[in-house]
């Protein structure tokens, strides 16, 4: 569990008890819990489920952004793999259909990595290309339509319930745990932590970056198509046009907010699950004091920027702005 | 003028595919539908001239799409809502667009931070401030909208040069102007190429930074004014996605996304293809408008992956010096 969460979390988990410390004064009810049908019900519970898309996206987003690549693309591949989750969803078993999403989420994944590791282009510019294109894919798969449908394996997935805990969040919990092991149970987590240091010096010092840089992508992409099938049995249909539109963004941040370092370099899997949170705690909060869901965007352009200003490079504390300003001057 | 070789392919491609189009279709070979296709991508035309700078100078703006939606909230809210005389709406909506990019210049070069995270905060900002003002789509109903909506150069074979369309010529043609012919293009160049060496030639690193991201807002606010004459009313929902268009349209036309190098021409060529596709996909009629991302993606991929190709030949025999030194 050490290897899981680091020493550096307390500003994190300080951040997510401060949030809910203020949900709680706008909404007394806030931490009230009840169980019913054999499930348990309450704000908590309704802030863990809605994150796990994020939370899911961020799990794959972490380790691209450790290797000093980033992703934008999970957005699309979320309405890709939603998309073939739906239309095959009435006509064939569960196992199909989530091999099927889970498979083209790998495909779109080696194609990003393919991009980035082989032919050697910009992480940004080339999972733009799937940004641009992946919607249109979606649209293409579920022909214009929002698909629906009404198997209940499907509808289990986003709906269900195990041990009184959301399906969705039990499977986010069962994902981090899995990458947690792979990543930090071997040597992988050091690897990609070298890749994202210093890609030239890991290479020459026998690191295969390229291998490393491919699998992330490829996680990227499985954990991308899990959130897409995710949401896309909550509302019980697919929905090309948006389904996990701009969620590229909020993997992102959740990953800064977890204080992984768009420069690449050390990286923490607990924390950017605790950056998914602490941004579905605002906007459950924000939800739930009556305020317009617009103050949505101004908030996190205000979380975005205070945490972009703690982890400048170029600013430790107060006295930085003052030197730096100094010497701009001179 | 530097990096009008990828432009030249770009303009082989646009010929090319205008000329099947027009062997498929007869009609496309027209004025009217060229005037149609300025008119409609006038706006994106304008915020690529910006994008172009920031590009070429090795950064990103993210946030062109929000301000172009918070501009048509903001002009139609001041005209309508509270009585200022359209041109005075103007100018404070210049002056406003102009500082936000000024601030994200700002907040990248004094805090060495990348740009793509910075301009995705002014676009959450942008974007939700445009939110607080309205949610609802407001109608502008000023005479100056229907004076300029009406006004229209006639071209030989019934096509409508209209006012927006002009401005945006106008806008591409000082673009290619500040770009190739001023010290300050110069130094768009020069900061693309190396922040560093730029740096120690003598280039203002952080005021030509604080510029270029002002001269992309400053566009990008004139674009959501063209747009508000584009459709006469301002809402809070326009332009989204639109950075993607115009960062697809700099790539297609040959600019490095890298940096260090591409053209203001080059673009304009590029916001043609796509209005092109889109045009292509209107006549058809079978076809759905999601094939123009398709599209738009595969050229994306084509001309990225072209010029991996050309900058890797570019560099190829520079290794091997190097090699050959040590």
């Amino acid at each position: 569990m050490t290897a899981l969460l680091p020493r550096r979390g307390l500003a994190q988990i300080l951040a997510l008890i401060v949030i809910l410390a203020v949900d709680r004064v706008v909404s007394p009810q806030f931490f009230d819990l009840r169980l019913q049908d054999g499930r348990l019900f309450g704000s908590l519970i309704d802030v863990l489920n809605r994150g796990t898309p994020v939370a899911l996206l961020s799990l794959g987003m972490v380790l691209v952004i450790a290797t000093r690549g980033i992703d934008l693309s999970v957005g699309a591949v979320m309405a890709i793999c939603g998309a073939i989750a739906a239309s095959l969803a009435d006509s064939h078993g569960l196992p199909v259909v989530l091999a099927a999403a889970l498979g083209a989420g790998l495909v779109c994944g080696l194609w990003n990595g393919f991009l980035v590791a082989v032919l050697g282009m910009q992480p940004i510019v080339a999972t733009l290309i799937l940004m641009v294109a992946g919607r249109g894919i979606a649209q293409l798969i579920t022909e214009g339509r929002i698909v629906t449908f009404s198997s209940p394996d499907l509808v289990w997935l986003g709906n269900g319930s195990v041990l009184g805990l959301p399906v969705p969040v039990v499977i986010a919990l069962g994902m981090l745990i899995l990458t947690g092991a792979v990543v930090r149970g071997s040597a992988l987590g050091l690897l990609i932590e070298a890749t994202g240091g210093n890609a030239r010096a890991s290479e020459l010092a026998g690191v295969g970056t390229r291998a490393m840089i491919l699998s992330v992508y490829v996680w990227c992409g499985v954990c991308a198509a899990l959130a897409g099938v995710i949401a896309a049995a909550d509302i019980m249909g697919a929905d090309a046009n948006n389904a996990g539109l701009w969620l590229e963004l909020d993997a992102i941040l959740a990953v800064v907010i977890g204080g992984t370092s768009l420069f690449g370099g050390r990286f923490s899997l607990v924390l950017a699950v605790f950056g998914a949170l602490i941004i579905q705690t605002m906007n459950t909060g924000i939800l739930l004091s009556g305020y317009p869901p617009e103050f949505n965007l101004l908030v996190k352009a205000v979380v975005v920027l205070a945490v972009l200003l703690l982890q400048s490079p170029k600013l430790s504390g107060v006295a930085g702005i003052a030197a730096r300003l100094r010497r701009t001057k001179a | 003028m530097r990096g009008l070789s990828p432009a030249l392919i770009t303009a082989i491609v646009l010929v090319a595919g205008f000329a099947a189009c027009a062997v498929q279709f007869p009609n496309i070979a027209s004025t009217r539908v060229v005037g149609n296709l300025l008119t409609d991508n006038a706006f994106l035309g304008i915020v690529a001239v910006g994008m172009t700078f920031v590009i070429i100078s090795g950064g990103i703006d993210l946030s062109v799409g929000s301000v172009i939606g918070f501009t048509t909230v903001f002009v139609a809210l001041a005209i309508e809502r509270w009585g200022v005389p359209p041109l005075v709406a103007f100018v404070a909506i210049l002056v406003l667009s102009a500082a936000f990019g000024a601030a994200m210049g700002a907040v990248i070069h004094v805090f060495d931070l990348p740009p793509f995270i910075v301009t995705l905060a002014g676009m959450f900002l942008a974007r939700g401030a445009s939110f607080l003002l309205s949610t609802e789509s407001v109608p502008i109903t000023a005479p100056i909208y229907s004076t300029v909506s009406d006004f229209a150069l006639r071209m030989p074979g019934g096509g409508r040069l209209t006012a927006i369309a002009i401005i945006m010529l106008v806008i591409v043609t000082g673009g290619v102007l500040l770009l190739h012919l001023t010290r300050f293009g110069a130094n768009v160049y020069a900061l693309g190429g190396s922040r560093a060496t730029a740096s120690l030639m003598g280039v203002a690193v952080g005021k030509m930074t604080v510029k270029i991201y002002m001269l992309s807002s400053l566009l990008a606010g004139i674009a959501g004014i063209v747009f508000s004459f584009y459709t006469s009313a301002g809402y809070s929902l326009s332009a989204v996605g639109v950075e993607l268009d115009t960062i697809a349209a700099v790539v297609i036309g040959g600019t490095l996304l890298t940096g260090g190098q591409g053209s203001v021409i080059g673009t304009f060529l590029g916001v043609l293809i796509q209005g092109l596709i889109q045009t292509y996909i209107n006549f058809d009629g079978t076809l759905s408008s999601w094939w123009t991302k398709i599209a738009t993606g595969v050229l994306l991929f084509a001309f990225i992956a072209l010029q991996q190709g050309l900058v890797a030949l570019a560099r190829r025999p520079a290794t091997k010096r190097l090699g050959a030194a040590t």
